[in-house]
């Protein structure tokens, strides 16, 4: 612990301090120049930070700014090198997450970290099971979680029902009650509306607003600005592993400035313009009648040389689903794929990929990274067998490819015999795209591209997609949302209930009418069967 | 963290590379220079390890603890120790007694790396060289008993990756399996019986000796160096690791994840079919009963080498080291007169300290490596 003054601190953008009565509740959380650093990063470097009962604060920054580091100084999984924490009035360090728990600080992390062969109330209580002479009370613990689904207004839910077989927004009802279980009184969300769908999102914010009614502080992280409008109280802004502004009122202050604030630059992110009609390509990709029961049914659609086709739909919708088997990852059940006319062998990635496709998959690090290989093993890993000569590979060839990549892409960190583990999500998932830059990929298949990823990181991603298309390659996008499909696609597919409900080129929708469409009639929930 | 330069503008963004154009070799040299920039330890000794840093370290650690074996040994019986001749002469026997199992570390080693387990090692050892040591077998003379034992042990490989892969058999019970099953058939073949290898040939490879090293350790040093550039030179190689650091991943990028299965396992067994005839040769026999439990002792001495147990992770040099290892404990037993059960449990215990100090040591290690390179 520093006892280093405030005057000591040197931020390279000024400290801007919005007047402290704009909260009432009591301050629970307060750090000051909190640093931590790891081998060869200083991810934490002075970061203030205020959070009132009963408020949700928010805390912007783009990916690597030090919002996953603080989230885990806060939760007892890292402990600060210098600086000062304040828990409820009292100095505090959190030795392991039990500590924090205890102390009364929950985190909802952005992958749910729920036991999927236990039951609601198992998940909710898991640690610390209501116990007897050592044996757990189960009658007990169901009737308490159904009182904490209760206030969370998910009553519905049975607390003997398996974790697997419940929905994204149900898992993460399950996280949330685990932290009431704890009587936590800061809960802190990574990208909670991450994982869920446009509807979902409202329901989400209900049970926060249900939570900071009883008093519960909730530090809430999103990359999506106008959620932070929305639910918000107050911000502090995070960059490089400083706080660049702290405690900005959600509402009121501009997009701009937040922006500025997070970026160093005064623009949020833009989508490339459209090239000049040139004409269409040749057809790249014929998809006739594909289907998959309970998945979707019955989906023809085309993708031509240089063109960006977007879907859009709801998580559950069998977008993703549809996307893996025009991939090859899952079988077809009828219809067939073609790509420049000629069929795939169905159920067959290694045909697809031989027929020049690729696939950016949704869930990054469990399908796409090998997290503890050297970024350029992850940048090769579907075109290393192009470098080998006589299955001899070509460690010097492949580092030079993924050199050539990590340059066009602006990877940082720039070295790419790191572990991938250590970059940051957006830089990830340019490891992932890149991979398919290299060799000759005529169709890019990308699920989900920018989940996750920053502001920044995003803008460059939309340059590269349309830069690709505009050197022929086609791109078939799905996103859940529905800006970045029209903003990005050149046409537009809507899925609802694994149906193509509407087909029309970007520039004829707007974002009402494709919600309109992705929501209308009976909702499915979550995944289905 | 330097995560916050400026948004790539259109005009950088639309200079991506264009698609696979011919690298110069001096361009190549160039950029691998530029990338050593922070992983100048990796790359000083990669050679070590294909370009894992973290290999390198452990591997240093599993040579300490080799050198502390060696130093017990001369401290306890210095007389010994005293005659340099005696010490070469411990030296090839140690590594003697390490070459069959060596060659079976090496077949195990790749299939833990690729995310599997393989039981079934020393019950395909004892089958092949039952099969290459029956009447019928011998009569075609050392080229048909070689052919034989190799054909066995690459066939049943053969059998357990098809099960596993197509079958989707768990690994551990596919293996567990066969362990049994190819038991079975060797005392079935055998009729119980201990055969006795009559080929000169083939028994000389254990007695023989070339520019005074035993044959039996140029053939594990020929394998280990077979599987050194297979795992760190070879797509071959670098399937393994892809395939089990994360077999979803390495299916979406196109890989054929249920074919490299198989040949892993093949390989395996190919592996025990060389072990087969290395065994037969030193024992002059074959029987039913033979290379018992070396499944375990391979899969300790891979374990001790670094290789992750869960797949995605290790170095052919490690599970060598592992080996040796073993057997020079066994070696330091032997010339103090102790019991094999005292041994046994030492092992057990050298098991859980190597893997312990490994964890401590490359955690401080590349602490210290971190820290100095922030401050320089």
């Amino acid at each position: 612990m520093s006892e280093q003054s405030e005057e000591t601190v040197v931020t390279d953008a000024p400290l801007v301090e919005a007047p402290a009565d704009a909260v009432a509740g009591e301050v629970v959380l307060r750090l000051t120049d909190v640093v931590k650093t790891f081998p060869g990063v200083r991810a934490l470097d002075g970061v203030q930070l205020e959070v009132r009962a009963g408020e949700v604060h928010c805390l912007l920054g783009q990916n690597g700014a030090g919002k996953s580091t603080l989230i885990k100084v806060l939760a007892g999984v890292h402990r600060p090198d210098s600086g000062q924490v304040e828990w409820r009035g009292e100095p505090a360090t959190f030795a392991n997450p039990q500590a924090a728990m205890r102390a009364g600080i929950a985190t909802i992390y952005q992958e749910l970290d729920l036991v999927e062969d236990l039951s609601v109330a198992e998940n909710a209580f898991l640690g610390h099971e209501p116990r007897r002479f050592g044996f757990v009370r189960r009658g007990y613990m169901a009737r308490r979680t159904r009182q904490i689904l209760g206030r969370l207004g998910h009553a519905e839910i049975p607390p003997n029902r398996m974790v697997r077989t419940l929905p994204a927004a149900g898992k993460q009802v399950v996280s949330m009650a685990r932290a009431l279980s704890h009587e936590a009184r800061l809960i802190i969300m990574d990208e909670p509306s991450a994982v869920l769908a446009h509807d979902e999102v409202g329901n989400l914010f209900r049970i926060i607003r249900e939570l900071t009614a009883q008093g519960i502080a909730v530090i809430y992280i999103s990359h999506r600005l106008e959620e932070i409008r929305e639910i918000g109280d107050r911000v502090t802004v995070l960059k490089d592993g400083r706080t660049t502004a702290a405690n900005l009122p959600a509402r009121d202050t501009p997009t701009r400035d937040l922006v500025s604030r997070m970026t160093g630059r005064t623009i949020e992110y833009v989508f490339p313009d459209r090239p000049a009609d040139t004409g269409p390509g040749a057809e790249l990709l014929t998809v006739e009648g594909l289907t998959r029961s309970g998945e979707f049914a019955d989906v023809s659609l085309s993708v031509r040389a240089g063109e960006i086709v977007g879907i859009a739909g709801l998580v559950g919708s069998g977008r993703s689903e549809l996307l893996e088997t025009i991939y090859g990852a899952r079988r077809a059940e009828a219809g067939s794929v073609r790509m420049a006319g000629r069929a795939l062998r169905p159920g067959s990635v290694g045909a697809a990929v031989r027929a020049g496709m690729g696939m950016a998959p949704e869930e990054r690090k469990s399908q796409a990274l090998l997290l503890g290989e050297p970024i350029y093993r992850n940048v090769t890993l579907a075109t290393f067998g192009r470098y080998a000569r006589a299955g001899f590979t070509d460690a010097g060839r492949e580092r030079a490819e993924a050199d050539r990549i990590a340059e066009s892409l602006e990877l940082r960190p720039r070295d790419v015999r790191r572990p991938v583990r250590t970059l940051s999500g957006g830089n990830q998932q340019k490891v992932v795209v890149g991979r398919w830059l290299l060799g000759d990929t005529k169709l890019l298949l990308l699920d989900e591209p920018t989940r996750g990823v920053d502001v920044g990181a995003r803008a460059e991603l939309y340059q590269v997609i349309r830069a690709l298309a505009a050197r022929g390659v086609g791109v078939l996008l799905v996103s859940s949302e529905v800006p970045e499909v029209l903003g990005l696609a050149d046409r537009v597919l809507v899925m609802r209930e694994g149906r193509v409900v509407r087909e029309a080129p970007a520039g004829e929708l707007d974002e009402n009418t494709v919600l309109d469409l992705v929501m209308a009639g009976s909702l499915m929930e979550g995944a289905p069967a | 963290m330097s995560d916050t330069s400026p948004t790539a503008t259109p005009e950088r963004a639309a200079q991506l590379p264009a698609q696979s154009p011919p690298v110069d070799p001096a361009e190549t040299a160039a950029a691998s220079e530029k990338t050593t920039h922070g992983g100048a330890t990796a790359g000083r000794l990669s050679w070590w390890s294909g370009d894992s840093g973290e290999g390198a370290k452990r591997n240093l650690g599993l040579i300490g603890v080799l050198l502390v074996l060696i130093a017990i040994g001369a401290l306890t019986r210095s007389d010994l120790y005293s005659n340099p001749d005696w010490v070469w002469d411990n030296v090839l026997s140690i590594l003697k007694l390490a070459s069959v199992v060596g060659v079976v570390t090496v077949g195990m080693t790749f299939v833990i790396i690729g995310g599997g387990i393989d039981l079934s090692v020393g019950a395909i050892v004892a089958l092949a060289g039952v099969w290459c040591t029956t009447l019928a077998t011998q009569s075609y003379g050392a080229g048909g008993m070689i052919f034989s034992a190799l054909t066995v042990g690459l066939a049943v490989g053969l059998v357990n990756g098809l099960l596993i892969s197509y079958g989707r058999l768990v690994p551990f019970i596919a293996t567990l399996a066969m362990l049994v099953a190819a038991r079975g058939l060797a005392a079935e073949i055998s009729d119980k019986q201990t055969q006795v290898s009559d080929n000169q040939f083939i028994n000389g490879i254990a007695s023989n000796s070339l520019l005074g090293i035993p044959l039996l350790v140029y053939i594990l040093a020929a394998v280990v160096a077979a599987g050194w550039v297979l795992l760190n030179r070879t797509t071959f190689g670098r399937r393994t690791v892809a395939v089990g650091g994360n077999p979803e991943a390495a299916r979406l990028a196109g890989i054929n994840v249920k074919r490299h299965s198989v040949l892993l396992y093949a390989l395996s067994g190919l592996c025990c079919g060389i072990a087969a005839i290395m065994l037969t040769a030193q024992a002059t026999s074959a029987q039913a009963a033979m290379a018992n439990l070396y499944e375990l002792d391979a899969i300790a001495a891979a374990i001790i080498g670094g290789t992750l147990l869960s797949g995605g992770r290790g170095t052919i040099i490690g599970s060598l080291l592992g080996v040796i290892i073993f057997s020079t404990i066994t070696n330091l037993f032997a010339i103090n007169g102790l019991s094999t059960e005292a041994q046994n449990m030492v092992k057990g215990g050298i098991i859980v300290a190597a893997v312990l100090v490994q964890q401590v040591q490359f955690r401080s290690l590349t602490q210290f490596l971190g820290r100095n390179r922030l401050t320089t």
